[in-house]
């Protein structure tokens, strides 16, 4: 640190409260730094916060399930004593259908199955066991900063032995399967796999949930593989809705941090990162405050964090041109629906309806929702994913009424003509879909809220509106994620960091971004 | 960032010809004409010995129109290019000129050129190859106007000990208070002439810039003004010697820019060729800093010099050897002229350390095709300072009147 530099107290500074800024926080907290979380917002939880959307109903205003956090991290962090309440686990999937009996899974492979019909009874079972298995294999990678190929370094070395180990262990079977369909499209490994197309419909659309893929786009087995890893290392809870909406756990790890010594300032934007002597000296606020701290941490994604935040003065051109050319380009918008009552899904009696709903009755119809945002067009026969979050939590509306919640794909960030007077049209599109399979629901609406990938930009400051910060995708997974040369939550500027979705291993509420950036940063202070 | 120039049918015409084509075809007595970014250009015109020694001991003219030159303006244009290249561009004030290279991330050259500082905030960059991929991802968030006006500038160097000479009897005496590196403008007979005391000989000369329209009236205004004083037109192959002389280095020659290098190792930077004076570390971030201070304290692994070759017989593409008959291979020739002038066997050599510290001595593997017959010489190479060629009259303000 200069010596110049006047003291704020602060040994690192933390950009955004969002879930992994709040992880990291309280994991550096814990090692004994002084650390002080800056949030832009009026409340911490960047994304993964609960928030009033009409009068007398609030919802979990961007991610709205659980299922990605991984078990040691409730623990390190005694999340339930913090006033987490994880009112309801092993939420079932729900495949909508209209004209057949629903189509009900379970979270895992000896978890009970409704529905699946002819070979599928046999086939699924298999499936999950055997895909279970390749996501075991790939989640240990998700609790470590990636290794940096060609560096020489025994640590990187032993982490690529170690992922190649992990895959080897699978036995030759597992190990060539896993290889050959790695790289492959989720519609080719479900047409293998299935013949109900109801079925397909649905694992499919887990394969392309907040991406920029449609089921026939190349790597969108890799996103499904790592959707898994992150649920088998979330362990017996998968699919879970904490008391109180997402905002609930964000605020129990706001109540961790600060339990450990963190501080947190909301209403404090940061306008830019400071720098000094080729070293990140500290933050400016938006109100013109400056705050000083030998390290910065930025749970902002990739493209603001270097490209607005930071400047690209002192960054590289090579570097800078790799961070341009991030894809970021949100797909997924939400909805949320204030309900006089509780609408009637077709078939669906009130406890599968406590779980998530998936409206995608098909691959066909998952690939042609996704073709119309090519041509910058919402999608008129879209596809969901919706919650009741109020059959598990009553508090969340008034008593009798209910919230709808739905993300949905794919809407565009920018529309053709833009999203001047679209947005009623889009709602009433999307209420319409949702019509066919609970008739009733149009006339139960009490008021209704679409935040598109460009409105999610704005209230949450993410580029391009992607939930992930970034695309995931294998030219922006693992070792090159965000870009080469930051991939290790370390950045070319000396005591800047990422803690953030856009770094390993992405996004969704997971919080290994913000634990393995907190480890790099103690670990870089070590060897310093 | 302003869209390319209106495309054109390229395909009509695969190499452009530059405004002074017509007199450079009406003087070439060996219709040897070479591709140069784009442009046909004369390789030799009538001999290269003649040639070359034309622009040490008179006046020559060659056509420079191929440069390609890109407009930087705009708030941050300063700002811009200090990031760009490694030297600090606050030095070089209004109506200065400054030599420069950039680096990628690596710290590896992509390329050199020279900076024009035509006022505040308004330069232009003179590079040899094309480089608008490169400049418009460096002005990724920065406030600055990037256009490519190759074409819109015809541009003339004017190099040797007469040229002062003949700038004088174009009747612009004012052009010899011009000192190294500095602008000015000039009217020669109603064409507007920019000119730089610039060029690439290592030799008292300017550089001439004006609009394409003005070109053949210039040059044979400039042919007629240095007629007594033996004004002649040389081609790439003469001016190679003398930039040899000079101790100048050459894209494709003696580094590949580090965007185009296929291998692993073959990227160069601006500390390897002997250009560390180019690099300010204490301006502020610029692409490739970070590395190259690194490379800085671990030491080059390698080194651009000058040799000195026993014997006459340039030393083309040798490799070096650390002893007679030793065959540890320490570098290799990157470019090898006899210097008529210094009377000396002189090559610019790429040397692993530590055989590249000033005195050192290696040995040249020098192949001769003698009447179809390969023979093969070990010269001894002894480890010079560069310039092999810096005579007194390059910064002499006013030059003499030769």
């Amino acid at each position: 640190m200069p010596a110049s530099a006047p003291k704020s107290g602060y040994d690192v500074l933390i950009i955004g409260a969002g879930h992994n800024g709040l992880v990291c926080a309280a994991y550096l907290a814990r090692a004994g730094r002084r650390v002080l979380v800056l949030e832009a917002a009026s409340i911490v939880g960047g994304a993964a916060v609960t928030r009033e959307f009409a009068p007398g109903f609030t919802v979990s205003a961007c991610a709205h399930l659980l299922y990605q956090m991984p078990q040691t991290l409730y623990r390190e962090l005694a999340l339930e004593r913090h006033g987490l309440s994880l009112i309801a686990r092993q939420l079932p999937t729900l495949a909508l259908a209209r004209d057949r009996e629903l189509l009900l899974l379970g979270g895992s492979a000896e978890a009970s199955h409704q529905g699946l019909i002819g070979p599928d009874v046999a086939a699924y079972p298999d499936y999950l066991r055997e895909m279970t298995r390749y996501a075991a294999a790939l989640a240990p990678i998700f609790h470590r900063a990636p290794p940096r190929l060609g560096s020489g370094a025994f640590a990187d070395q032993v982490a690529l032995l170690r992922l190649g180990w992990q895959i080897r262990k699978l036995g030759r079977k597992s190990m060539r399967e896993l290889l050959r369909i790695g790289g492959m499209n989720a519609y080719d490994l479900l047409q293998e796999h299935f013949t109900d197309p109801l079925l397909q419909g649905a694992l499919g659309f887990d394969a392309v949930l907040g991406t920029n893929f449609g089921p026939r786009s190349p790597g969108s087995v890799l996103t499904l593989l790592c959707r898994l890893a992150a649920q088998s290392d979330a362990g017996e809870g998968v699919l879970m809705q904490p008391r109180g909406g997402l905002g609930s756990l964000t605020a129990a790890l706001a109540r961790a941090a600060g339990a450990a010594g963190a501080e947190i300032r909301t209403d404090a934007e940061v306008a830019r990162i400071l720098v000094a002597e080729d070293q990140a000296s500290g933050v400016e606020l938006a109100s013109g405050e400056k705050l000083m701290a030998p390290i910065v941490v930025s749970n902002a994604d990739p493209k603001n964090t270097f490209l607005k935040l930071l400047g690209t003065q002192h960054l590289d051109t090579g570097f800078v041109r790799r961070v341009h050319h991030l894809r970021s380009q949100g797909l997924a918008a939400k909805l949320h629906l204030a309900l006089k009552g509780l609408p009637n899904f077709h078939g669906a009696n009130a406890a599968a309806l406590r779980g998530r709903l998936l409206l995608s009755p098909s691959l066909q119809h998952l690939e042609r929702a996704f073709n119309s945002t090519k041509y910058g067009e919402y999608s008129t026969a879209p596809v969901m994913e919706i919650t009741l979050p109020t059959l598990n939590d009553p508090t969340l509306a008034p008593p009798g009424a209910h919230v709808l919640s739905a993300i949905v794909q794919y809407v565009p960030h920018t529309l053709k003509n833009g999203w001047e007077g679209a947005r009623e049209q889009c709602i009433a599109s999307l209420v319409a879909a949702l019509a066919e399979y609970a008739p009733d629901l149009p006339g139960l609406i009490q008021s209704a809220e679409l935040l598109t990938p460009a409105d999610l930009e704005r209230q949450f400051r993410m580029h391009g509106g992607h939930w992930h910060h970034g695309e995931l995708a294998f030219d922006q997974f693992y070792m090159v994620r965000p870009v080469p040369g930051a991939a290790q939550y370390a950045t070319p500027l000396a005591g800047l960091f990422l803690c953030g979705a856009g770094s390993h291993p992405g996004g969704g509420v997971m919080g290994h971004a913000g634990r393995n950036a907190a480890r790099a940063i103690l670990a870089a202070r070590k060897a310093a | 960032m302003n869209a390319p120039q209106a495309l054109r049918p390229h395909y009509l015409e695969p190499l452009l010809k530059t405004p002074f084509h017509e007199r450079a075809r009406a003087l070439s007595q060996l219709d040897s004409f070479v591709a140069w970014a784009g442009y046909t250009t004369v390789d030799v015109f009538t001999n290269v010995e003649q040639e070359y020694f034309a622009i040490r001991n008179a006046a020559t003219l060659y056509d420079l129109t191929p440069m390609v030159k890109y407009r930087i303006s705009g708030p941050e244009a300063l700002a811009y290019l200090n990031r760009l290249v490694t030297r600090d561009v606050t030095k070089i004030r209004p109506g200065r000129v400054g030599y420069c290279v950039w680096s990628n991330d690596a710290g590896h050259l992509i390329d050199d050129g020279t900076i024009f500082c035509l006022s505040a905030n308004e330069y232009r960059l003179c590079t040899a190859e094309r480089q608008l991929d490169w400049l418009l991802d460096s002005a990724i968030g920065f406030d600055v106007q990037l256009e490519e006006v190759t074409e819109q500038i015809a541009a003339l160097a004017l190099q040797g000990p007469a040229s002062c000479a003949v700038l004088r009897r174009l009747r612009i005496p004012e052009a010899a208070k011009l000192k190294p590196f500095e602008i000015g403008h000039f009217k020669v007979a109603e064409h507007a002439l920019m000119v730089s005391r610039t060029g690439f000989t290592g030799d008292l000369g300017y550089e001439l810039w004006m609009e394409p329209a003005s070109a053949l009236a210039v040059w044979d205004a400039l042919m007629a003004a240095g007629g007594t004083r033996g004004i002649r037109a040389v081609g790439s192959q003469a001016l190679n010697m003398a930039r040899i002389e000079a101790g100048f280095v050459l894209p494709n020659m003696d580094f590949v820019s580090a965007e185009s290098t296929l291998r692993t190792g073959r990227d160069r930077s601006p500390l390897e060729l002997g250009l560390g004076w180019l690099v300010d570390f204490k301006k502020g971030h610029f692409t490739g800093r970070r590395a190259l201070l690194r490379e800085q304290q671990r030491g080059v692994a390698r080194q651009l010099v000058g040799l000195d070759v026993e014997g006459n017989k340039p030393a083309h593409h040798a490799l070096l050897y650390a002893g007679k008959s030793d065959n540890r291979e320490v570098g290799n020739v990157t470019s090898a002229t006899w210097s008529p002038t210094c009377k000396r066997n002189i090559a610019l050599a790429m040397l692993e350390a530590p055989h590249f510290k000033t005195g050192s001595v290696v040995w040249a593997d020098i192949y001769l095709n003698r009447e179809l017959v390969w023979e093969r010489r070990m010269a001894r190479a002894l480890v010079v300072e560069r310039p092999f060629f810096a005579p007194e009259r390059r910064r002499a303000t006013p030059p003499a009147d030769y």
